[in-house]
């Protein structure tokens, strides 16, 4: 379970998250939404513990990780995956290297094949075998991001954050990579932390959708919840209209 | 006026601060043995090997340059027997570590603050601790271990090639070879190069700690990387000046 409770977090002065409360439960996928730079990648990084929150505290599995020191947040984190908005593959190293990363340096019994067979399943499971030996410059942005993605799932983590896993994908990868995520919580109960705009994707894979707004969670529930929300800020967001209170 | 000095101030403590937790981090790795020996061998090379032309060249040059103008002067007043030891003594102990020194921080100092500057804004720091990797570990650890190794050698071969690049131009200028030589081995002893040596190691905690510091603390996109590189190596140039006297205050003299 992932809890942010009376999470404030400013950055450079500027208020960021404003008294955040959000509770994922184990074994779902949960979908964060809200408008370009609310604050949503910077709730995913505070889930991460790759920055710490102003006030408040993050608990993970029970444990509140804002006062951990990068030691035995590092034993939180080896449980958790984390996709990248942009991938943040290691351009020095190739497709293979990167989703070996965390297995050489974790899995420290395991051998070179099965290394070499885990990074062929996981490549696979996004679409991208055979891209092995290509850098990432070599790499389109989608490809890229589905390589971030194998990376992250290459230590099976009982808790994935994706952050826009979708965006830059073709309609027919987005649906696979989001029947990817639904499988990931069937098969193995990963619980999966998702930041989207795509309304339709977050409807069809959400057990419970959140939408951040000015640095505060506005709404909160499942997605017919969601969608019956008499909010006007919510109901603007989900049409996509111009017209409404959203201020620009 | 005294809001601005505040600010700047602040940076200034946190920029001291942060430099000694990544110091203190990184010598905590380092004796611990949490480090990859693959990784460092593939910094000693991009550190050592590649720096040794253009270290070579620029302390040899030095040595001809010192030899060209003393030589000139002391054949004047009939003082041509302490050429070489001069030259040789101001290479082992200053122009050799100092010249090597800030041409690796130039070379170096600022490819270390550009790679992992880039890592930063591009979110690949953040990757790695997300895969539960220490960045001080991975990254910082190895660039300081090939420093801390290789600027001590490279201070060697450039001493070696500043002191015989100083004796070809000494001897066009009228100087003996012997002369020279003997010169060198009169006013020149063991201390004199390990007191040379011994100043490469600071130097060289100097230009890996300031270089990883300018780039993982690097933000603002591709400006904020060529201003981490541009600060690296001032930083780097100005710290190294600095540390020299009060390393030249304190060893045998």
């Amino acid at each position: 379970m992932i809890a942010l409770e009376g999470v404030w977090l400013t950055i450079d002065g500027r208020e960021i998250l404003k008294d955040v409360n959000l509770f994922i439960e184990a074994g779902e996928i949960s979908c964060i939404m809200g408008l370009s730079g609310c604050g949503k990648t910077s709730t995913l990084r505070l889930m991460m513990g790759l920055i710490r929150p102003t006030r408040g505290r993050v608990v993970i599995d029970g444990q509140d990780i804002v006062r951990m020191s990068e030691r035995d947040l590092n034993r939180v984190r080896r449980k958790m995956g984390m996709v990248f908005q942009y991938a943040a593959l290691f351009d020095s190293l190739t497709v293979y290297e990167n989703v070996a990363f965390g297995l050489t340096r974790q899995r420290k019994r395991y051998s070179p094949e099965t290394i070499a067979e885990t990074v062929r399943s996981k490549l696979e499971a996004v679409g991208m075998e055979g891209t092995e030996p290509l850098l990432p410059a070599e790499l389109s942005g989608g490809m890229q991001k589905r390589v971030g993605m194998a990376r992250a799932l290459a230590l099976d983590p009982q808790i994935v954050l994706y952050d826009e896993p979708t965006s830059g994908l073709d309609p027919v990868m987005s649906t696979i990579i989001d029947d990817l995520i639904v499988r990931l919580r069937d098969r193995f109960g990963v619980t999966s932390v998702v930041v989207s705009h795509e309304i339709q994707s977050v409807m069809h894979i959400s057990n419970k959708i959140a939408m951040i707004y000015n640095g505060s969670v506005v709404a909160c529930g499942t997605p017919e919840e969601i969608m019956q929300h008499p909010d006007p800020v919510v109901q603007q967001f989900i049409s996509g209209s111009s017209e409404g209170p959203i201020m620009f | 006026m005294l809001e601005q000095v505040g600010a700047e101030l602040i940076s200034l403590i946190q920029f001291v601060g942060e430099t000694v937790v990544l110091t203190v981090e990184t010598f905590r790795y380092v004796f611990t043995g949490a480090h990859s020996p693959r990784q460092t061998i593939r910094q000693m090379g991009d550190i050592g090997f590649s720096s040794l032309p253009i270290v070579l060249v620029t302390v040899g040059f030095s040595g001809m340059v010192l030899a060209l103008y003393t030589a000139t002067e002391f054949l004047k007043l009939e003082a041509g027997s302490y050429v070489g030891g001069l030259v040789a003594l101001s290479i082992a102990r200053e122009i050799g570590p100092v010249v090597t020194s800030i041409v690796v921080a130039a070379r170096v100092g600022s490819a270390i603050a550009a790679e992992l500057g880039t890592m930063k804004v591009t979110e690949q720091i953040d990757a790695l601790r997300a895969l539960a990797t220490s960045p001080v570990e991975y990254l910082v650890v190895p660039r300081f271990l090939a420093c801390v190794t290789m600027l001590p050698v490279l201070g060697v071969l450039a001493g070696v090639t500043g002191t015989v690049g100083g004796a070809l131009v000494a001897v066009y200028a009228g100087v003996p070879w012997a002369q020279y030589l003997s010169s060198i081995q009169k006013m020149v002893d063991l201390g004199d190069v390990f007191t040379g040596l011994a100043k490469t190691i600071p130097f060289a905690v100097i230009i890996s700690i300031l270089g990883c510091h300018q780039g993982l603390y690097a933000r603002g996109g591709a400006a904020g990387v060529g201003r981490a590189t541009t600060s690296s190596v001032v930083l780097c140039i100005i710290s190294i000046y600095a540390a020299d006297f009060f390393l030249s205050a304190i060893l045998p003299r």
